[in-house]
């Protein structure tokens, strides 16, 4: 019998498709990546439904609880991003260290080698989903607002334009914060709770030791944050609080992006 | 075309890979032998650019893996099928690496399809598969975005014989459409069947490598003789010295002809004497690595 060899139909490899060749892979690409895979997983999930559940449950204090004159759509919304606030940045620190606690790295990396690239993507990610998470809270907020409005409540619409500003920098800057401290120490519970420890730690510090409250006013992120949810944040405020992001955010994330780029993947 | 020149990879003092160099050639499924802890994984990640070496260089049709600007529509790798996101399902883990390759979304059903994984196994999550299935799906990864280049680490692993069987098909297609396939195993007989070329290494180092005819063709002639004693003392004569296989006959590094005629002359009746074939190829698999296994188990 003789074996007939058939023509090979098509050479693996063959088909030219965007993306092909040299040119690297789109960041707008990487990012609808990071973005997806921050949400379809179950832990991913579960923290967005959770944080929209607890927005929806401050709303329901503020309407049942709060003075009637501060049932405003400004105290509704400075109230409702609290959650956010908190939950987020542990999105932002498992984007970072899922990659290395499940393992993904290995195939995220071999897809794109450009570390730096899926580094930048994730947190444009983050970023993303910072600003979508107050849009959304916003339309909650008025939702309440209507509600308050019915109920009695002031439902003055009146939002000082600086503290949507102030507001959206808080989420944005503590999600990076997250997102810093997952690059840094590549491993999800210890980062998880350094991220909580480490500046409660240290705003306890500020207040109980004497010759270190001059520094804490400058380099402690909660306390000069605060101001962030309030409106009228004057200069001093402003800088005091871009030295404590500098230190609790820039460096984390510099030393962390370095990490990820040297980092051998096993 | 795989590439690798000098490839070294120092872990403080232990070489786990010292001065390798290959090529695999497009058309052809080179198999990468070596017991466990040889340093095939590591070559396979400096391949990849997943680990940085000490020294040497490997590249990809002339360029080094981390300039390939969208390496997963030239290259498909599978490295370890393990290393996925348990909370993910199958489909979303082909799912982002369309995404990323920038392929059509109907790859993802397509190469679920040709891995022989159904919509049910599809939609349930990583976590829940078995080592077989994540292997299938670490071989639709592979192949999602179209590459002409595979590279596989251990794929049998886990894999039925009638999944190995199937896969041997598959890569064999593969070669035989052009492509590239580097596939390592620590399982001689499991690369035989399917490999043109073989690269052995143990203990970092490049113990063998050739075409598989070549190798098999220089693995020395089985004999074995009535009175194995009487034929032990003309082989060290002649010095011939032979090594024992495990059923009693002696694997001797010379042709037949001159086997033969040491016998003959010394009047002993022979039972067996024919080229040792696999047979010969993987007593040399384990005598040239069966020192390095000793040390990675004391290790």
């Amino acid at each position: 019998m003789t074996a007939v060899q058939t023509a090979p139909t098509s050479a693996p490899g063959g088909a030219p498709g965007p993306g092909g060749g040299r040119t690297g892979i789109p960041m707008a690409r990487l990012t609808v990546v990071e973005l997806r895979k921050l949400a379809d997983t179950r832990s991913g999930l579960w923290l967005l439904i959770v944080i929209g559940l607890a927005a929806a449950g401050t709303a329901v204090i503020m309407l049942a609880a709060a003075p009637d004159d501060q049932q405003t759509f400004q105290e509704l919304l400075s109230f409702g991003l609290f959650p956010a606030a908190v939950l987020l940045p542990v999105l932002g620190i498992l984007s970072m260290t899922s990659e290395w606690s499940q393992r993904t790295a290995l195939t995220t990396f071999t897809l794109t080698p450009a570390r730096g690239r899926v580094v930048v993507a994730k947190l444009f990610a983050a970023v993303l989903i910072a600003v979508a998470t107050t849009a959304a809270a916003a339309v909650l907020s008025a939702a309440a607002n209507l509600i308050a409005i019915g109920t009695g409540g002031d439902g003055s619409w009146h939002i000082d334009a600086a503290l949507v500003g102030q507001l959206l920098v808080n989420q944005v800057v503590f999600v990076l914060m997250g997102s810093a401290f997952g690059a840094l120490l590549m491993n999800s519970p210890l980062a998880i709770v350094l991220y909580l420890v480490i500046p409660t730690l240290w705003s306890v510090l500020g207040e109980m030791v004497r010759w270190l409250h001059t520094a804490a006013g400058w380099l402690d992120i909660n306390l000069t944050s605060t101001p962030l949810s309030e409106p009228g944040m004057t200069g001093e405020q402003w800088a005091r609080f871009g030295v404590a992001v500098l230190v609790w955010v820039a460096l984390p994330l510099l030393l962390g992006t370095v990490r990820v780029l040297r980092r051998e993947v096993t | 075309m795989i590439t690798v020149e000098h490839l070294s990879k120092r872990y403080g003092s232990h070489p786990a890979v010292d001065d390798v160099s290959f090529t695999c050639e497009p058309g052809t499924v080179t198999g990468f032998l070596g017991p466990n802890g040889a340093g095939k994984s590591t070559t396979m990640r400096m391949i990849c650019g997943l680990t940085p070496p000490t020294a040497g260089s490997a590249t990809i049709d002339g360029q080094p893996y981390r300039r390939l600007g969208n390496p997963g529509r030239r290259i498909g790798v599978l490295l370890d099928a393990s290393a996925q996101h348990a909370g993910r399902t199958g489909r979303e883990v082909l799912t982002l690496a369309a995404l990323t390759m920038g392929v059509e979304r109907r790859a993802v059903e397509d190469s679920l399809e040709k891995v022989g994984l159904n919509s049910t196994a599809a939609k349930r999550r990583v976590k829940a598969y078995s080592l077989g299935m994540r292997q299938r799906l670490g071989l639709a990864h592979a192949m999602l975005g179209d590459p002409g280049i595979l590279i596989l680490d251990e794929p049998a692993n886990g894999l039925d014989p009638e999944g190995i069987y199937w896969m041997r098909g598959l890569l064999r297609d593969f070669a035989d459409r052009g492509g590239t396939v580097l596939l390592s195993s620590h399982l001689l007989r499991e690369v035989e069947a399917v490999a043109d070329k073989l690269v052995v290494i143990g203990g970092g180092r490049i113990v063998a490598q050739g075409g598989k005819d070549e190798l098999l063709a220089a693995s020395g002639t089985v004999v074995r003789a009535l009175d194995m004693a009487a034929l032990e003392v003309v082989l060290q004569r002649t010095g011939l010295p032979g090594t024992p296989t495990t059923d009693g006959g002696v694997v001797v590094q010379a042709e037949a002809e001159t086997i033969g005629r040491a016998a003959a002359d010394a009047g002993l009746v022979l039972l067996e004497l024919r080229p040792a074939g696999s047979g010969g190829l993987e007593q040399m698999f384990l005598t040239l690595t069966a020192g390095d296994s000793v040390k990675e188990a004391v290790r």
